[in-house]
């Protein structure tokens, strides 16, 4: 097979990294287009670096291929790769000023002294350092080396730039205010942009697509609202956002809709679309948060069961047993007959919603037909 | 204006308790009396070492009109200057390759590698001794040539202390430094040059410093080595103090003194400028 498919610059074929009996990075494959931000987004220690260090050329795959712009990358050093890093540490080196830290890469691209210039002015100001290029690294704030680490990779014109982490050292304000700048600047240079992240929102946020690794596998690649709104397994439904994931059974299964009896959840779940999945079979189903609606329970009024729902079904009674106002929005746990507690989020739309639920409330739970997803691994 | 009042001490603040006031003060006096009494003396107006007469400056005239005192200074400077530069490479490349390497037997060489920190020095001379009459060394080779033995046998002890330095200061080095000057095209050779060799730099100044003291005043081995055409300045000291201190060996010690304080303070200084430059890597 050859990686020359024009829409794909980098091609991820099967590749595992093995330290003796420590697996990094187990059989990923992976495409990541010409011009998108990819987010490699997992836990601590799934192999996110791993990952990336090997398309850096850092680490050699043990087995399986990788092909940066149709070429196979096998036996290429990382000095000869079309690839730049931006690292976890930023790496900006100590005794170079900022001047200099760009332009060290530019000697070896055999780049005019004129050119040179030119160049590494341009990138220090494509990140609004060019005021600063006499300045000595240590003079600097976390956040400006991190433009310099930025600009030193850029300024070399690679056809991916690799970023490990790239927000996670910085102070929570800067890193929201980064993550619209690196868009930003992803837009303006128009180079394919792979980031590592543990931190869902951030790839959420910026990335085009994301893959969602779990101890050196890869779970799901996808946009970051298929990754929320179909998730492909519990550990992506759990990993991004909040869920509230019920184990049942499959008592119907039809082609336009399907019905889970759920004891962990004490009724069942109708879904208003047809579903993969045998009847009989154990799978799970979750819910989010925000897709359940709270309603207050009072004495003598019927079932208030969802209007596209059969009888009895996405409905259930519970008592509120801890609420967090989070400002746009409070968290209600709701404990059900079998004490089982199920998250709700419900928008402060005015400012007096907070009001309407407190402690110890009895409420009907209920959500439509399309919120819950099935989900059998 | 109102005197400040004296704050109650804090119970760390050790500088302003009188029983350690008073000890700093013996210790002080301890290590900088003998050194105080030597260097007053080299400018004493009399021959005998032990009352005060006034200034002069004749013994230091007469150091420098010595020809075998000057000899010996220029001998020490020689081997002191050939013996840093060799130390500083050999425990460099040595301290590197522990570092960055794994093979077979490592932590044993390690170990083995502070071993001539910790023989006994009049082993080293015997053993250095036997060790050049074996090789069968010819001892009648032209000067400077025949200083060769001994910076030999100075670097055998000083190289270790600069590995071992050296070692210390790469263990604070952030290798993702390398990777980054690999990731923008730079060579293996390059991005050692580039970036490992510049954060060892306080430790090969560090290093250099120890290795050129260390040389400057060794006695034992270099007593052990040298041959009558190779006689260093401490070994000359030493023939000196044979037949009576006088005020010319407290004038040529105060000078081996001066050098090395001089020597310090100028690796400090170029420490310091390296310590600034290596913050926030
Ligand atoms: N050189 C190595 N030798 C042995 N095991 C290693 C090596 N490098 C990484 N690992 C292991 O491989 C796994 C993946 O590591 P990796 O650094 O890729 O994780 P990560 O997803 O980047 O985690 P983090 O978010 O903490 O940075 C870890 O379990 C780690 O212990
Ligand atoms: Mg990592």
């Amino acid at each position: 097979m050859s990686g020359s498919d024009d829409d794909v610059i980098i091609r991820i074929e099967d590749v595992t990294k093995r330290w003796g009996k420590v697996v990094g990075v187990d059989r990923v494959s992976l495409e990541i287009r010409r011009g998108e931000f990819f987010a490699l987004l997992g836990p601590s220690g799934c192999g996110k670096t791993t990952l990336l260090r090997m398309i850096a050329g850092f680490e050699m795959p043990t087995e399986g291929k990788i092909w940066i712009d149709g070429q196979d990358v096998s036996a290429v050093p990382p000095n000869k790769r079309p690839v730049n890093m931006v690292f976890q540490s930023y790496a900006v080196f100590p005794h170079l000023t900022v001047y200099d830290n760009v332009a060290y890469g530019l000697q070896f691209d055999n780049v005019a002294k004129a050119d040179q210039y030119q160049r590494v002015m341009k990138a220090l100001a494509d990140v609004k350092l060019d005021h600063l290029a006499e300045r000595k690294p240590d003079q600097m704030s976390g956040g400006q080396r991190q433009r310099v680490a930025l600009a030193r990779a850029l300024v070399k014109r690679p056809k991916v730039l690799l970023l490990d982490e790239p927000l996670s050292a910085l102070d929570a304000k800067l890193r929201e205010a980064m993550r619209f700048e690196l868009a930003e600047l992803q837009d303006k240079v128009g180079i394919t942009f792979v980031m590592v992240t543990h931190d869902q929102d951030e790839a959420l946020a910026m990335a085009s697509r994301c893959a969602v690794m779990e101890r050196g596998r890869l779970m799901q690649t996808a946009t970051p609202a298929n990754l929320y709104e179909f998730p492909a397994n519990r550990f992506v439904a759990d990993f991004i956002g909040s869920v509230n994931m019920f184990e049942g059974q499959l008592i119907a299964d039809e082609p336009d809709h399907a019905i889970v009896e759920s004891p962990e959840l004490g009724g069942k779940i109708y879904f208003d679309h047809g579903v993969s999945g045998a009847s009989g079979e154990k799978l799970w189903v979750g819910v989010r948060p925000e897709k359940i609606e709270l309603v207050k329970k009072l004495e003598g009024a019927p079932v208030p069961t969802p209007e596209d729902s059969p009888e009895g079904c996405n409905v259930v009674a519970g008592v509120i047993h801890q609420i967090s106002y989070l400002g746009s929005e409070s968290v209600y746990e709701v404990k059900l007959a079998n004490d089982r507690i199920v998250r709700v989020s419900r928008p402060n739309l005015s400012r007096w919603d907070q009001e309407d639920f407190t402690w110890d409330d009895p409420v009907w739970l209920r959500w439509h037909g399309d919120s819950p997803v099935l989900l059998q691994v | 204006m109102a005197r400040i009042k004296a704050s109650p001490r804090a119970p760390l603040d050790y500088a302003r308790a009188l029983p350690l006031q008073l000890w700093l003060g013996v210790v002080l006096l301890f290590l900088y009396l003998p050194l105080l009494v030597l260097f007053v003396f080299s400018f004493n107006d009399s021959r005998r070492t032990t009352v005060w007469r006034g200034f002069t400056l004749e013994w230091y005239g007469k150091l420098f009109e010595n020809e075998g005192i000057r000899d010996a200074m220029l001998n020490s400077l020689l081997i002191a200057v050939a013996c840093t530069v060799l130390s500083v490479i050999l425990g460099a490349l040595m301290a590197f390759m522990f570092w960055r390497f794994k093979f077979p037997f490592k932590s044993g060489l390690e170990g083995g590698m502070s071993l001539p920190i910790v023989v006994p020095e009049i082993c080293m001379g015997v053993a250095l001794l036997i060790f050049f009459a074996k090789l069968n060394w010819p001892n009648d080779l032209p000067w400077p040539v025949n200083l060769t033995p001994i910076i030999i046998a100075h670097v055998t002890f000083a190289f270790p202390f600069v590995a071992i330095v050296v070692r210390a200061r790469l263990e604070s080095f952030n290798r993702e430094l390398e990777a980054a000057a690999l990731d923008l095209g730079a060579s293996q050779w390059r991005a050692f040059r580039d970036v490992i060799v510049p954060h060892m730099g306080p430790g090969l100044i560090a290093g250099a410093l120890l290795a050129f003291t260390l040389s400057l005043d060794d006695f034992v081995i270099t007593f052990f080595v040298g041959g009558p055409g190779s006689v260093t300045f401490p070994v000359k000291i030493y023939s000196m103090v044979r037949f009576s201190v006088t005020p010319e060996v407290n004038a040529a010690s105060t000078v081996l003194i001066v050098i090395t304080v001089v020597a310090t303070a100028l690796a400090l200084r170029m420490q310091s400028k390296f310590a600034k430059e290596g913050q926030g890597s």
